[in-house]
């Protein structure tokens, strides 16, 4: 990789509380157009990690460098007050300002674009995701992270959002930091994956991740399984040089 | 009967309602009423200090709840206390404090009612430039930070991640709010100054489905609380403070109907 195609780099991150490590010791770096996916299980510390990426805290040890200015976040959870009357069309541009087209065309792409003058407080779990998404999008973007974006989505959205947001990556060259627990739709869209355990567990592409010990530790042999099916189904597209993906099948 | 007075109140108050109504509903959003309590109890704290060193009042009282805003949010970081305990220790015992304080200064004399609930009589020509030179700058410093307060005020998270410095505005908003509470004591009173801030921003709540629309609704029902209520306040002579906040209250009330209604 080029040096200046980096957007984040973490090295050697990580943040005590009351004298606990909520996560320690995060090498990660994402890059232009690179999907990186943080798993692990509950308390692991991937939001943690996303946070300390995304400069949300003060006393970190180690290093964060972010090399770009043009963020868009999508948080675990938002919550809208009951006292603070907001469409969809006031949360689109919510830190930046948009043309009515970008902020049409993003609800349209993740399919909610009827919802535009609904109130934000009146959609289902998954319509605010999806709101949640076109938001992130609609500004394009360098860098995305995106903390369980699909939460709450139906299974067919689900499959969809996770394309949608492969789409995205390579369409506007962003970098995307994404968290889930969907294992095998995501490692499906994923060019790099970290697993996280307090600490880095083990990194790789998504073959290399389901392959090492400590993830059948974490996630059991199941998961573990479901990961060489798709490496199986996958397998000739890393024997070329990528370009024939649509054959894959 | 359209006494000079009362139509010098009229200006100061049309002034205070324009700024009150924006920064009320951010009060209301936010969830900081408690919070402008405390400011303006500390402003009790301003005009004592202003009169017993004969300076200028408005400037003293900013300072004074500029100053106990930003201990606030210090403290608020550095303490285990609640939000709301924090501010109930400093809020009453800045009114302690100040109603003690008062209590030494027999030897002047001067109308304790007056700066609890507002006294229309008072304001002077002078007291019309403050409120309308401060009102104007509160309001200008606003829509400058309007964007990025919004932002924070919906998610501080997001907000911070794209690059909105939610805490800077927010403390820009704190010192807004003082300033609020300076230029209006004179009318409304340090007891009641929250009401007008957030009574009329409450019924805006009720009748408004966007942001920009509870925005011009709470400005509306201050403009109106404030017509009505001074010109009340003159006629059968009641303080103009309460006056004002009870005419908002009516206007609440209304708008409830109106909300029962459209559910």
């Amino acid at each position: 990789m080029i040096e200046n195609n980096i957007l984040v780099k973490l090295s050697n991150a990580g943040i005590m509380k009351d004298n606990k490590w909520l996560v320690q010791d995060v090498d990660l770096e994402i890059n232009k157009g690179q999907i990186v996916t943080l798993i692990g299980p509950n308390g692991s510390g991937k939001t943690t990690t996303a946070k300390i990426a995304l400069g949300l805290y003060k006393n970190i040890e180690g290093k964060v460098e972010r090399f770009t200015k043009n963020i868009s976040y999508v948080p675990q959870k938002v919550s809208i007050d009951w006292t603070l009357p907001l469409r969809v069309v006031d949360f689109m541009v919510l830190t930046q300002d948009l043309k009515s087209k970008d902020i049409t065309d993003a609800l349209n792409l993740t399919g909610v674009e009827h919802l535009m003058n609904s109130n934000l407080r009146d959609l289902s779990g998954g319509e605010f995701q999806r709101v949640l998404l076109a938001r992130a999008i609609a500004k394009k973007p360098e860098l995305l992270v995106l903390d369980e974006p699909v939460q709450g989505v139906d299974f067919n959205g689900e499959v969809a959002l996770y394309s949608l947001i492969k789409k995205i990556s390579e369409a506007i060259k962003c970098g995307i930091l994404l968290i889930s627990h969907d294992l095998h739709v995501v490692m499906s869209a994923t060019d790099y994956v970290v697993c996280l355990n307090g600490h880095v567990c083990c990194s790789g592409t998504p073959i290399d991740v389901a392959k090492s010990d400590h993830y059948r530790e974490l996630f059991g042999e199941k998961s573990s399984q479901l990961l060489s099916i798709y490496e199986h189904n996958h397998d000739h597209v890393h024997s070329t040089d990528g370009d024939i993906v649509k054959d894959a099948k | 009967m359209l006494d000079d007075s009362l139509i010098r109140a009229l200006i100061a108050g049309i002034g205070i309602a324009l700024v009150a109504g924006p920064l009320g509903c951010f009060v209301v959003w936010k969830r900081l009423s408690f919070f402008g309590d405390t400011l303006a109890h500390s402003a009790l704290l301003g005009v004592l200090l202003s009169i017993s060193f004969d300076i200028n009042v408005s400037f003293t009282i900013f300072a004074v709840s500029s100053l106990v805003a930003l201990l606030l949010l210090r403290l608020e970081k550095s303490t285990n206390l609640a939000g709301d305990a924090l501010l109930g220790l400093i809020s009453h015992s800045s009114l302690a404090v100040g109603l003690l304080i008062l209590g030494f200064l027999s030897f002047i004399r001067f109308d304790i009612m007056g700066i609890l609930f507002g006294d229309i009589l008072s304001v002077n020509t002078n007291d019309l430039l403050v409120v309308w030179i401060g009102g104007a700058l509160i309001l200008i410093v606003l829509r400058y930070i309007w964007k990025p307060l919004f932002a924070s005020t919906v998610n501080f998270d997001l907000a911070e991640a794209e690059g909105m410095k939610p805490e800077r505005v927010n403390a820009i908003f704190t010192i807004l709010l003082a300033a609020l509470i300076a230029i209006s004591i004179k009318m409304v009173g340090v007891l009641l100054i929250t009401g007008l801030l957030i009574i009329p921003t409450a019924m805006a709540r009720n009748l408004s489905n966007n942001p920009k629309q509870m925005v011009i609704l709470s400005v509306v029902g201050g403009l109106l609380s404030v017509f009505i209520g001074l010109y009340a306040s003159f006629e059968i002579n009641t303080a103009s403070g309460p006056s004002i906040v009870s005419v908002a209250l009516i206007l609440f009330i209304l708008s409830l109907i109106k909300l029962q209604k459209k559910n």
